[in-house]
């Protein structure tokens, strides 16, 4: 039964054509704003920034290969670890600073945050919601640690080091008086309206 | 495609050191077309002992470019698109005038009156030459190491003729390390009695020296990977040591017949002056405040670096890129993973290919766009 439901939450992981982050993101970004992508990857949201938006793209990724992919679209990027490189930055500049599907990754994710606020005007932050109802049910009945459609890896090789939910990010950004301007939850492309801690997958917060 | 080199004359030009040299000549090669707007023109700066010559065949010796790899229809600068301009560094000895010159006041070569020479009195050199071609705005300027500083200097001196810049394998500034190579081949050549003060040219040229300087040279732009991947211990066609100081090992045979080869090539008295306007090469002048360097540069950079680089180590490209970012300028960067050291950017070249080729083209984009 734990095997035959842990089928049924696919176990391929999210490709670039079924991020449906990247589309609000798209919708959040100001025309000719300055962005800053943290973990940008291959640089396709910052391409797609650039030629639809008109903004300033930079972005950050640490991977040799897909920096080099990044570039080889026309996006500047730089290889380089995120909390390291944020530090030169001065002040509020960018107008958004982007840091999409990496937070769960990141050592020390309230620090990030932090940064993220005081070298962007705002912050998008998305993340793979961990309260899911998909991953709920794989731990209750297998027992082991996750393995679902938004959380394909094995445990001992997964880049996600902390698991947050809608609620947690909810709870730090109160306490740390985070201001949150609008929220959005997603389920595949399709926006979530109730119970997001339970039903979203992916969860894009714009802060500032 | 078979290239010949040109020349161009100018009655002068005035040195950072305060002296000038008047006249002076800069020989370089072009490979593919300028468009009607000015618009498409790339110079490629060369390294320590290169030549104008870095791409196709050349007409007289038959022999591809130090950069062919690089530069051609279809490649990473592409002439099919891109109007490549490739010269001789001021000081060099391959068409450009350096201390093997004629003296025209003397009738002799220049030999040590030479003045001391910098690389941004190579670059001014080189602006003069993109003036008298008609180019008012570069598209790009690169090259790697000491080309790289080149680059640098142009984007630093004449930010609003470099839309952009890619310097590749180099510094900011000499480090002692670079200095102190660099002094070594400056000593080996000094301490071949055929130098005679620089007075060679009417007789024998210090060969000995000179040979010595290039087999240093080489080693740093191996590295201890690429070395033992080509050469090991293996011997030198034969099956037991000689027990004698003969060449016993393949990596001896190498350095000797680079060494050899290279007295053919070049000046020792080139070899001086050049590496001395590396070792004097600062961006800052000695503030060391790179900041205040770039503060009004906003050329577009891409930085690249090469992992087994131990001559111009990664971290002196990541000091550009981050005094860049700091001044939030348009910079991208990738340090390329390879084992040939400071060589790569000459022979490993595929990723670098793939990096450059779009940086280009999404320059040019833009340079439409505006």
């Amino acid at each position: 039964m734990g095997q035959s439901v842990a089928a049924v939450i696919a176990t391929q992981p999210v490709t670039l054509a079924e991020r449906p982050d990247f589309s609000v993101i798209g919708e959040i970004i100001e025309p000719n704003s300055r962005v800053l992508d943290l973990g940008c990857g291959e640089g396709e949201l910052l391409a797609w920034l650039t030629k639809h938006k008109h903004v300033l793209a930079r972005g950050v990724e640490i991977s040799p290969a897909q920096v080099r992919r990044a570039i080889a679209r026309g996006v500047s990027v730089y290889q380089g670890d995120i909390n390291e490189g944020l530090a030169d930055y001065p002040d509020k500049a960018f107008d958004y600073v982007i840091l999409s599907q990496t937070l769960q990754e990141t050592r020390a994710p309230l620090q990030l945050l932090q940064e993220l606020l005081r070298v962007g005007r705002r912050a998008i932050v998305s993340f793979p919601n961990f309260g899911h109802w998909g991953v709920r049910i794989a731990m209750l009945l297998n027992g082991q640690a996750p393995k679902t459609r938004l959380f394909p890896h094995n445990w001992y090789n997964s880049p996600n080091i902390h698991f947050l939910s809608i609620n947690d990010f909810e709870e730090l950004c109160r306490d740390q008086h985070f201001p949150i301007e609008r929220r959005y939850f997603l389920a595949g492309a399709r926006h979530v309206t109730v119970f997001p801690n339970l039903l979203a997958q992916t969860a894009v917060f714009l802060l500032g | 495609m078979i290239v010949e080199p040109q020349c161009a004359r100018f009655d002068n030009i005035a040195l950072e050191g305060g002296a000038s040299l008047s006249p002076v000549e800069i020989t370089y090669e072009t490979y593919g077309h300028l468009n009607s707007d000015r618009s498409n023109a790339i110079l490629i700066a060369h390294a320590f002992t290169g030549d104008a010559h870095a791409a196709g065949i050349g007409h007289a010796d038959g022999k591809p470019g130090w950069w062919d790899n690089m530069i051609g229809p279809g490649k990473a600068f592409d002439t099919d698109r891109y109007f490549v301009i490739c010269s001789n560094v001021l000081g060099g000895c391959q068409g450009t005038t350096g201390p093997g010159s004629i003296n025209q006041a003397t009738g002799r070569p220049y030999a040590l009156s030479f003045p001391v020479i910098t690389i941004r009195d190579m670059v001014r050199l080189q602006k003069m030459l993109i003036d008298s071609l008609g180019i008012s705005r570069l598209l790009c300027v690169s090259g790697g190491s000491m080309g790289g500083m080149q680059s640098l200097e142009w984007a630093v001196s004449y930010p609003e003729c470099v839309l952009c810049t890619i310097p590749i394998a180099t510094t900011w500034r000499h480090s002692a390390q670079q200095i102190a190579f660099n002094e070594v081949g400056r000593q080996a050549i000094m301490a071949d009695p055929d130098w005679c003060e620089g007075e060679y040219y009417e007789k024998k040229p210090p060969a000995r020296g000179l040979s010595v300087a290039r087999m240093v040279g080489h080693i740093t732009y191996m590295s201890d990977e690429s070395m033992r991947e080509k050469f090991g211990r293996k011997l030198r066609q034969k099956e037991k040591f000689g027990f004698d100081f003969g060449v016993d090992f393949e990596v001896e045979s190498y350095l000797r017949y680079r060494g050899n080869q290279f007295v053919g090539r070049f000046d020792a008295n080139s070899y001086l002056y050049i590496t001395k306007a590396e070792d004097y090469f600062d961006l800052t002048n000695g503030t060391g405040k790179l900041t205040d360097a770039f503060r009004t540069v906003d050329t577009r950079f891409l930085v690249i670096s090469f992992t087994s680089d131990w001559l111009y180590p990664s971290y002196q490209s990541q000091e550009i890129v981050r005094v860049l970012r700091r001044l939030n300028g348009d910079v991208a960067y990738c340090d390329l993973q390879s084992n040939y050291g400071h060589d790569a950017f000459l022979v490993d070249i595929a990723e670098q290919s793939e990096i450059v080729r779009g940086f280009l083209d999404s320059t040019a984009r833009l340079a439409r766009a505006a």
